[in-house]
């Protein structure tokens, strides 16, 4: 057995933010201590106004080895930006 | 007693619970078994230091001698202190901290909720505003006293060594005296003994949860809110105020 507590990845949502950020990780032996630690660690000077914490082995995460079929494809795909549009001046910034 | 004399002693009694307490706390800083732990205890020494200035700041300005919430923490002896004896006893190991801290935070946050309902606006001002940071402290360290209680042999076996430790030193908590007697009489506080029964239904909760066996009332050390200490808060004072003492008036 494991002295060690699992690991949490931290994700705040700030004062004027629209989503939650990943800011972090630390260690607790569950969700509720992981989310009061989280509270200590990572919102002392105000940062946020919601925690989410989720158990680093619960993430599923891509291979970075997999990295050219992943994501070289969409390289070369220039069309798939919306930048071939002509925008009327009425609608301001987008 | 004149009742400004009262309300000066009433407010030092709760500005050097939190002084005492914040300092033990902070003797933590670097030292925590964990990381997580470390932080959390200094944030809650932190706090613990905030309503300490608040508190004394009032008892200064009751006081009208225009001393400050520096002069009063750093510029008196032990004998001159009001904390309860509880909250200057050692910090021991996690555990016994951790306790301590639970059975303190139980108590300031009854204590607090009594207060929000003070005559004197500028005590209930402070007891809002503490109580928010309170209300975290004890659901922190209930936590962990319940996770501790109810962990493994060992974790269960200091846990019931700490509640031990300081169960003589619960019931000055509840003790009255002509001080509090002149605070209810004002409508400014509670009289310490109405706070027990919400208390041993609150901490009896937890320490259930925690799987802990509450100890039979015993002996009731006291002395605190009248100066007589243990001999502890000496140590706390020589290493609290040594600056101020060696240097006096320096700032940084």
């Amino acid at each position: 057995m494991s002295n060690e507590w699992p690991l949490w990845e931290v994700f705040i949502r700030g004062q004027h933010g629209m989503s939650h950020r990943h800011v972090g990780s630390l260690h607790a032996p569950d969700a509720d201590m992981a989310i009061k630690n989280a509270r200590d660690v990572y919102t002392r000077r105000n940062e946020g106004v919601s925690i989410w914490v989720v158990e680093a082995v619960r993430i599923a995460a891509s291979d970075p080895t997999d990295k050219a079929a992943l994501y070289e494809p969409s390289a070369s795909k220039v069309y798939r930006h919306p930048t071939f549009f002509d925008i009327p001046d009425e609608v301001g910034s987008m | 007693m004149a009742q400004d004399q009262a309300l000066f002693e009433y407010l030092l009694r709760l500005g050097d619970n939190t002084l005492v307490l914040g300092h033990r706390v902070s003797e933590w800083c670097g030292h925590a078994p964990v990381l997580e732990e470390d932080i959390a205890l200094a944030n809650t020494a932190l706090d613990l230091i905030g309503q300490t200035q608040l508190w004394l700041g009032l008892a200064g300005e009751v006081e009208g001698k225009n001393r400050t919430a520096d002069d009063l923490a750093y510029l008196r002896d032990a004998w001159d202190f009001r904390n309860l004896l509880l909250v200057e006893r050692p910090n021991g190991d996690f555990g016994q901290t951790m306790m301590r801290q639970f059975l303190f935070d139980a108590w300031q946050m009854i204590n607090l909720g009594r207060l929000l309902k003070s005559s004197d606006k500028r005590v209930a001002d402070i007891a809002e505003k503490a109580s928010k940071e309170v209300a975290y402290h004890l659901e922190r360290s209930g936590d962990t006293v319940v996770g501790l209680g109810d962990g493994t042999d060992e974790s269960h076996q200091r846990m019931q060594a700490a509640l031990e430790y300081h169960w003589d030193y619960i019931g000055e908590m509840f003790v009255s005296d002509p001080v509090d007697a002149a605070m209810v009489k004002a409508g400014i506080a509670p009289d310490p003994a109405s706070l027990r029964g919400e208390w041993d239904e609150l901490v009896g909760r937890y320490l259930k949860a925690a799987t802990l066996k509450i100890p039979g009332d015993g002996y009731v050390h006291k002395g605190g809110k009248t100066g007589q200490h243990t001999e502890h808060l000496g140590f706390v004072l020589a290493d609290m105020q040594f600056l101020q003492r060696a240097y006096p008036g320096a700032e940084w």
